[in-house]
């Protein structure tokens, strides 16, 4: 049959299951949106592209589905460049369609051109800029493939306007034919890496597991418990790994790193072995390198290879899909138990508890211990990035993965709401509650507007303490408290922006109210946003200064520490 | 450390980008680099001279061989390989010394390919060391111009894989 190139698009994109669009259309892209809407494809019409990249990707945190987002060219394209890093950096799959002027006026400087495919080449998996409207379906399914395999990732489709509308003879998908030789497979199980890991496992007096977004994303917790359990070690979660295992587990150590539990970091520097289950050795989480573990005996299974000896020699490298090393695995271990080393993480935990002062403000953290409390640890939990973002990652026990939605290598403030928008998208029967900072909220609190358009019951709590806060904390701590532009003392009333969007929004100033407001919040038919006027100058604990090691973890604050 | 990679990539638009960005990006050093055609239409040969810690001439090969478009990367060590450079240089040799000059480019077996009174234009090849031997050579002349293409490489086939020649 012969289609144009919009539909043969979206044919191949039906094809492979991908139901799910958000994005705004535009000059360059109309012909293709035309399409869109005559198949009848889902579409979310967002306030500002970046909005739509954030939405995909919580979209895919959480249900593991892949999403399109779908721009104009120029501005709307290069507004997608934040989404875009913000993918790659934590592994997330999506594909993004961005329309081009026409192939002739490529390189004239034309109304709203931009160089997409150059743009974003450093921030995706890979990228297409179409040029024959022949090309479309082998381009597709490449896109969709590669974001989805290996390790996954953001792919981008540069479509020019005149493609999107060019005809040619199109064959379903069955009977087309790559002209490329299949790219990589997946690597073969490294049998004598498990073996090694095995042998270093009956040899050691403290081993740790530490499991990281890679848990997750190959679907291994259920195999990761089994393993624990049975080796009876103890196991800590990175911030992208949260989820991966039960938060109220006994073998639970939080998180490590710069803002870790004090029991995970004592433990990673005391350790003799560590088993790193698909988490990169991030500077966050290993601070100074050369005193990172010092006496352990490093494994490392993950299934990208240029990770593997990046940051952190390993002395037991494994390449591969998690999941498939763990079940080798438990096929495999003898069960065993560690008890001296059990005995000195339990005390740990038990002297060094995560821990707040209370002192008649609201307290960030009581904010974030309600949410728990009220949701029992099973909804999905969403934040921006900053000292909130931490206190979730430190106060929330999940119950199990994909609950957890959170930007961690870029660090991209304004990640909250959209992203939270995306999850419920994707997990309508789930309470998904955005975390959020005031700073954060600010910089896309505009998808409020969509919240409230296609009605998404999302629950915002907003912790605002009218400060950038984590730039606050350091420059209390390392530069001599000049708060330099990191106030914003005329924040506005979040709640009546809320309302103006058409979305419930209430203020709330005195600790006491708190519970209520949360419960108003959580009962109410549609979005809420919960404005917590917090304490201003709470700061996050423990914490590891930057380029130190995580034996120079400082607990609590200089003034505390002298007391006990 | 210097090493050679030579990299067989699909012949596809914008795969030199993706390759040379991604040196930029993770702050690796080019030394050169080549490309050109190779016996399959479909793939190009790139290769590249990079600079570094041992540690991190790994790592570029690693994140290389993750590149969509990148079908196999070689890390080749000097002498398990034939590497070649081409150069043109233009030496500065008034007519008292042009002989002289002459008879030096005869004795690395490069080409005069352009004369003129004050100047001799060379055109010689080889590998690293004969091609550094060379301009050391007539560095005392003055060299007023000079383009080189950057290494070009293959490995030895058909020899032994435990097969170590003698530097």
């Amino acid at each position: 049959m012969e289609l144009n190139g919009s539909q043969i698009l979206i044919e191949e994109l039906k094809a492979a299951g991908i139901e799910m669009a958000f994005g705004i259309p535009g000059g360059a892209i109309m012909p293709f949106y035309d399409e869109l809407m005559k198949s009848d494809f889902p579409h979310i019409l967002t306030r500002h592209e970046q909005g739509a990249a954030h939405m995909a990707d919580g979209y895919a945190r959480v249900s593991g589905k892949v999403a399109i987002v779908v721009t104009t060219s120029g501005p709307g394209a290069t507004n997608l460049i934040t989404g875009l890093a913000n993918a790659q950096m934590d592994s997330v799959p999506l594909i993004a369609i961005t329309g081009q002027v026409a192939t002739n006026m490529i390189g004239t400087d034309a109304f709203q051109e931009a160089d997409m495919y150059g743009c974003s080449i450093p921030v995706t998996k890979f990228n297409w800029l179409i040029k024959d409207v022949n090309e479309i379906q082998h381009v597709t399914r490449e896109a969709i493939r590669v974001a989805t395999t290996g390790r996954p990732g953001p792919v981008l489709i540069d479509f020019p306007k005149d493609i999107q509308i060019t005809k040619t003879e199109y064959t379903p998908r069955e009977s087309a034919e790559s002209p490329l030789p299949a790219i990589r497979e997946y690597p073969e199980l490294d049998t004598e890496g498990i073996d090694k890991l095995l042998e270093a496992i009956e040899r050691a007096k403290r081993p740790v597991i530490i499991g990281g977004a890679g848990i997750i994303k190959s679907g291994a917790s259920t195999e990761l418990v089994k393993f624990a359990k049975a080796a009876g070690i103890p196991v800590i979660n990175t911030l992208l790994g949260l989820g991966g295992f039960p938060g109220t587990d006994d073998l639970f150590l939080g998180m490590p790193g710069m803002h870790g539990t004090a029991y995970a970091n004592f433990a990673l520097c005391e350790c003799d072995l560590l088993i790193n289950l698909g988490a990169r050795f991030d500077d966050r989480v290993t601070g100074k390198v050369s005193s990172f573990c010092p006496n352990a005996t490093i494994a490392h299974v993950d299934i990208d290879d240029a990770e593997i000896d990046k940051r952190v020699h390993t002395h037991i490298p494994i390449l591969g899909n998690v999941r498939d090393v763990l079940i080798a695995l438990n096929e495999r271990l003898t069960p065993r138990d560690y008890d001296e080393w059990r005995q000195t993480w339990t005390d740990w935990k038990e002297n060094y508890p995560l821990q707040y002062d209370w002192d008649g403000s609201i307290k960030p953290q009581y904010v974030i211990d309600q949410i728990q409390e009220i949701t029992e640890g099973n909804g999905i939990y969403v934040t921006g990035v900053g000292q909130h973002q931490m206190w979730a990652a430190q106060f929330i026990r999940f119950n199990e993965p994909k609950t957890w939605v959170t930007s961690g290598g870029l660090g991209t403030m304004g990640f909250g709401l959209p992203a939270a928008i995306g999850a419920k998208f994707a997990r309508p029967e789930k309470d998904v509650w955005l975390i959020d900072g005031d700073g954060s909220f600010a910089m896309t609190l505009v998808e409020l507007a969509t919240a409230a358009t296609y009605n998404v019951p999302v629950k915002v709590a907003i912790l605002n303490n009218a400060y950038l806060g984590m730039v606050r904390q350091w420059q209390e701590l390392f530069f001599e408290k000049r708060y330099s532009h990191s106030h914003y003392p005329e924040n506005p009333d979040f709640a009546a922006i809320a309302e103006g969007y058409g979305v419930k929004g209430i203020n709330v100033t005195d600790v006491n109210e708190v519970r209520n407001s949360l419960e108003t919040a959580a009962e109410h038919d549609g979005p809420v946003v919960l404005n917590f006027l917090v304490n201003k100058e709470e700061n996050v604990w423990p914490m590891v200064p930057a380029g130190a090691g995580n034996d120079e973890m400082q607990l609590a604050p200089p003034s505390r520490e002298a007391k006990s | 450390m210097r090493q050679v990679y030579s990299i067989l990539v699909n012949n596809h638009a914008g795969v030199l980008s993706h390759v040379a960005g991604l040196f930029t990006r993770r702050g690796y050093n080019i030394e050169s680099i080549a490309a050109g055609p190779t016996e399959d239409a479909t793939i190009t040969r790139i290769v590249i001279v990079a600079f570094g810690e041992e540690n991190e001439l790994d790592q570029i090969a690693k994140q290389l061989r993750k590149l969509y478009d990148v079908r196999e990367v070689e890390q080749i060590s000097y002498n398990q390989a034939v590497t070649r450079e081409l150069v043109l240089a233009t030496i500065k040799a008034p007519i008292s010394q042009r002989s002289e000059v002459i008879q030096l480019a005869n004795a690395f077996g490069a080409q005069v390919i352009n004369m003129t009174d004050d100047t001799v234009t060379l055109e010689a090849s080889g590998n690293d060391h004969k091609v550094r031997t060379l301009l050391k050579a007539f560095e005392g002349y003055g060299i007023s111009q000079m383009a080189r293409t950057g290494m070009i490489s293959l490995p030895y086939d058909g020899m032994p894989e435990d097969w170590e020649p003698i530097a």
